[in-house]
């Protein structure tokens, strides 16, 4: 790896920005979701920020299974984002369709739509397993 | 860019404004809205079908997963109406616990609200200290039902887990705590300047326009509308304990934030007293595997309103039909014309200000024309059927002679 390529990756570890999409969740992942970027667990100690547009996001965190209506555009929010890029799947669901699998608007977990980095089981997943996850995630980037 | 020119942009499914996907075009003259658009259904999961191909005891916990921030509302009101069907009267106990948690739920759920309001006007400061208080309710429902959201508290025939001495005092401190604070937010909502006069004034609705688009909850109440199914049909708990329906008459976001702060200390009121006289007796009833034939409609105050189940039992174990109507559905034509002539900046506020759960909502679709907000166009299913045939062979696909082919095979046959 290059200086300038290790310098940029250095960053990115440090600083790594966030964009949340509801793929079809019960609510109950996104909130917990924010519960951990406030302060109680306070994700952003980690230098994390949640940011508005896919153009600007490193990770996308999803939430929920992947129903139909939204499955284009979740293909087309992760194409938007700059390489490289990581997906987090937060939630039973999101992770393999949870309670949703079967029901006839409902594909199964992102990873049928788009390669997911990192998977964190729970339903809801809590903002503890939420930072474990995020956290790993970016140690694992370290090492390559 | 001349005055007279109009466009439209549409927002979402992913914007950052929003926090579920959902979709508006909104139709604009220079800053101002002309008319929006709401495109729903980018949740829809298929629940109610779900449900009538699972048991009754599973679907208590599917429904639970219709919205996650008033998990306990959708099953509560949903064991309600199986209960009402199975003609199971539960314990009392039952009934006290499940009013508590969704007293605790609605304290969450505001605090939420309260904190998601503060973004959206752009005090972020609000909502650190809101969700930071708001974790006071969240351990002492983690503690009571053993996971923060989706409780699993309820089951057909009652509740799932008792709580004991100590966990009532827990309780009942952490409740002084968040009196405390609620009344220091009460304060500032009240004595705040930037707050009184960026919610003021913001997305009118009059009382005979609350009660023509039948408007509910905290939206409807902020509009002068005294209604509540908690004091107008009470159901477990409500009718033991005393609290006042709160309303207000600003009709305007700058209401609704008052009635949710203020309903914050009815539920406090409450949640002491159903912690005091919590009767004794046993949680639950033994409830049958299979409910008789029948069909029941069951209501309940959620935190953003009125919810309702409509279930349909055949006799077996699955029911037959489950029909939910979540209240966002109700609120959601009301925010269409509180935009209307309003600036495009306060739309997020407006939304947010109903407090829009569209993981509840995204059952159903309207079809509505931009340019003559009175042409609206309810499809009925022969006609949504023909609607897609023509789509499609419009776009040059068309079945009718396979069919037409399938059908005389069938005859000859
Ligand atoms: S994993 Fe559970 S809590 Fe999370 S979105 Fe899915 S159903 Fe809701």
């Amino acid at each position: 790896m290059s200086t300038v390529s290790n310098i940029v990756n250095w960053a990115r570890i440090k600083s790594p920005w966030l964009l949340h999409f509801n793929t079809g969740a019960c609510n109950a992942c996104d909130i917990e979701i924010i519960a951990a970027l406030t302060p109680r667990y306070d994700l952003e100690r980690f230098g994390i920020q949640l940011k508005g547009t896919p153009r600007h996001a490193d990770i996308l965190v999803c939430s929920g299974p992947v129903t139909r209506q939204i499955e284009d555009r979740l293909v087309r929010i992760y194409e938007q984002m700059p390489e490289p890029k990581f997906v987090i799947a937060v939630g039973t669901c999101s992770c393999t369709g949870g309670v949703f699998k079967g029901c006839y608007n409902v594909k199964a977990g992102i990873d049928s739509a788009i390669p997911v980095a990192a998977y964190i089981p729970g339903c809801p997943a809590s903002p503890k397993a939420i930072i474990d996850g995020v956290v790993k995630l970016l140690s694992s980037l370290k090492e390559k | 860019m001349h005055d007279s020119h109009k466009f439209k942009i549409p927002i979402g499914p992913q914007h950052p404004a929003l926090k579920e996907p959902e979709s508006f075009s909104v139709a604009l003259k220079g800053e101002k809205i002309l008319g929006v658009d709401i495109r729903l259904g980018y949740n829809h999961r298929g629940i109610e079908k779900a449900c009538e191909e699972r048991t009754f005891l599973q679907d208590v916990y599917l429904v639970e997963r219709v919205c996650g921030i008033c998990s306990h509302s959708h099953s509560t009101c949903f064991v309600q109406a199986v209960e009402e069907i199975a003609g199971l009267e539960i314990p009392s106990r039952a009934k006290y616990l499940r009013t508590l948690i969704a007293e605790l739920e609605r304290v969450h759920s505001h605090l939420l609200w309260l904190g998601v309001a503060g973004h959206e006007i752009g005090f972020d400061t609000l909502l650190m200290y809101t969700w930071r208080d708001r974790e006071i309710v969240m351990d002492i429902l983690a503690q009571f039902t053993g996971n923060r959201v989706n409780y699993g508290m309820n089951t057909i025939g009652g509740v799932r887990r008792d709580i004991d001495v100590s966990q009532v005092k827990d309780a009942l401190k952490a409740v002084d705590t968040l009196q405390e604070r609620t009344k220091y937010y009460i304060e500032i909502a009240t004595s705040e300047v930037t707050i009184i006069k960026r919610l003021s004034g913001v997305g009118v609705l009059s009382y005979e326009d609350a009660l023509r688009l039948d408007a509910v909850g905290p939206t409807a109440r902020a509009s002068g509308v005294k209604r509540d199914v908690r004091k107008d049909d009470p159901y477990a708990a409500y009718a033991d304990v005393s609290f006042d329906v709160i309303t207000d008459n600003h009709s305007d976001v700058y209401g609704r934030t008052v009635v949710r702060l203020k309903e914050l200390l009815e539920s406090f009121k409450i949640i002491r007293q159903v912690l005091e006289n919590l009767p004794a007796g046993p949680i639950a009833i033994k409830a049958p595997r299979k409910i008789p034939a029948g069909e029941a409609i069951s209501r309940y105050e959620a935190p953003r309103g009125e919810d309702v189940h409509f279930v349909k039992s055949n006799g077996g174990e699955k029911p037959e039909r489950v029909k939910i109507r979540a209240p966002t559905l109700a609120n959601v034509q009301a925010v269409k014309h509180m935009l209307k002539d309003r600036f495009l900046a306060d739309m997020p506020i407006v939304i947010a200000a109903i407090d829009p759960c569209f993981s509840c909502t995204d059952r159903s679709i309207e079809i509505s024309y931009l340019d003559d907000a009175r042409k609206k166009e309810v499809l009925t299913w022969p006609e949504l059927h023909a609607y897609s045939i023509d789509w499609h062979r419009k776009r040059g696909i068309d079945f009718s002679s396979l069919n037409k082919k399938l059908k005389e095979g069938f005859k000859t046959s």
